[in-house]
């Protein structure tokens, strides 16, 4: 994949990132989590070419309600579409069937080119989906969500500490890299910058293992046990019952319309 | 390596997603909690090493580690990967929700198995022989990784199996890369915080 379509840049600023505050970001995170669950199952299972196009112009709606950054969001979409692209440009000359045009002389046909377009509809609609509800909270938001809908402490706890250490470690690359190019390191194809690049992750690990440990003596010697506090109650209030009472008969209409 | 959503068959997401599960608990089972800064180090490193893009003729490759994660968590790079991969899926929309399990499977099941293959040959006295055992380590977990991306379209229809074998021709420039720079990483830290691969400073007196 290209440079210009990272991810991200070239640091985690999911924490910091601010979105224009949106109907969305007042949705309870627990039934935020669970209705992308279900219209993610409800998608990736469906066969039916309208559903998933109902589907993928929902999610995008969704996207826009929720008023995400039109271009950040595009950057990202379009990223994922750059991964899939080539399982998706093959799939019409490798599935047998009813030819519909060739290229160089190979047929490409009309039921692969469905299959494709499927895929691609199914795969953006889910990511639109997840984009605009989940993908709206913080971190440490989704962490308690998930926390409150039963995942394993543990597994809530790594969350937590990954997240803070995404910060750590982006940073402290970036300053190991910078004192990299004062030295003039260029990267290229080379033993030399394999075995560079293989130092520097080890000594970014090492030292981001360091702190880690200096953060849990410091967090030991105020008592913690293993077990973190959830401070927000999360409560059910009446948008959220009316977010399900809207997200319930269109599931059922999604499901349903697969069987007409 | 991420597969997208929609793209594999039922019974492949679901095989991943109970797999997956089994792996998840059991390494979050072995994993206890004076061990979770490690764990959350390794599972942003992999984060933060998609960051890292190596040039390679026309184009670039970005870093997977999942080698250098398995060697150093074993059972536990399961879930240290799970929350990378939640966390790279949520907030960049990149991979997919629900082949979460498959993904998790094809990347940390090749550590783990690294581990076991290679945790000795990493902790032998000679150098030389360490590095070796980390580069087949990284280069090891990539190929694994591969066949098993490669398994999962191949398993989700026919005509996938075009599109799997050119995966496999992809990733071989990445293996290479990929055992080099893991070969570096781990001479690196066994010489300075051996405990971080589970190598006891024994060996220094060997």
């Amino acid at each position: 994949m290209s440079q210009n379509f990272e991810h991200s840049g070239t640091s985690w600023k999911g924490q910091r990132l601010k979105h224009d505050e949106s109907m969305v970001d007042r949705l309870d995170p627990r039934v935020r989590i669970i209705v992308v669950s279900i219209f993610a199952l409800a998608v990736v299972l469906s066969h039916d070419f309208y559903v998933l196009l109902l589907g993928l112009v929902s999610a995008v709606a969704t996207a826009v309600i929720a008023q995400l950054n039109f271009k950040r969001t595009l950057r990202r979409v379009i990223a994922m579409d750059m991964f899939m692209i080539f399982l998706i440009l093959m799939l019409p000359f490798t599935t047998p069937g009813e030819a519909l045009f060739s290229i160089a002389g190979l047929p490409a046909s009309k039921e692969g080119l469905l299959h494709a377009l499927m895929i691609a509809l199914k795969a953006n609609a889910v990511v639109f989906a997840l984009l605009a509800l989940i993908g709206t909270m913080s971190a440490a938001t989704l962490g308690h969500a998930m926390a409150h809908l039963r995942v394993p402490d543990k597994l809530v706890h790594l969350l937590l500490f990954t997240v803070r250490y995404l910060d750590v470690i982006g940073q402290e690359y970036k300053r190991m890299r910078r004192a990299m190019q004062a030295r003039a390191f260029v990267m290229t194809v080379s033993k030399h910058t394999w075995r560079s690049v293989g130092y520097l992750i080890g000594m970014l690990l090492v030292h981001s293992l360091e702190r880690s440990e200096r953060i849990m003596d410091a967090m030991k010697c105020r008592g913690y046990k293993g077990q973190f506090y959830l401070m927000d109650d999360m409560v059910l209030q009446r948008q959220d019952y009316l977010f399900m009472m809207l997200s319930v008969p269109f599931f059922l209409l999604l499901i349903g319309l697969n069987f007409i | 390596m991420h597969i997208v959503d929609g793209a594999l068959s039922v019974p492949v997401l679901a095989t991943g997603a109970v797999l997956g599960l089994i792996g998840v608990a059991i390494g979050l089972k072995k994993m206890d909690y004076d061990h979770l800064p490690q764990v959350g180090v390794l599972s942003a490193a992999f984060f933060i090493a998609s960051y890292i893009h190596l040039p390679l003729g026309f184009s670039s490759v970005h870093l997977i580690l999942n080698g250098l994660i398995g060697l150093a968590l074993g059972w536990a790079a399961f879930p240290a990967l799970l929350v990378a991969l939640l966390l790279q899926a949520v907030f960049f929309g990149f991979g997919g929700f629900l082949v979460l399990g498959v993904n998790v499977v094809n990347i940390a099941l090749p550590g783990l198995l690294v581990y076991y293959l290679c945790r000795h040959g990493i902790a032998t006295s000679s150098p030389k022989g360490a590095a070796i055992w980390g580069a087949i380590g990284g280069a090891g977990s990539i190929l694994l990784t591969t066949i098993m991306v490669a398994g999962s379209l191949a398993l989700s229809g026919e005509a996938f199996i075009l599109a799997a074998k050119a995966t496999l021709v992809a990733h071989i420039p990445v293996m290479v890369v990929e055992g080099f720079v893991t070969a570096a990483a781990v001479l690196l830290i066994r010489k300075v915080k051996p405990e971080f691969l589970n190598i006891s400073e024994d060996w220094e007196d060997a």
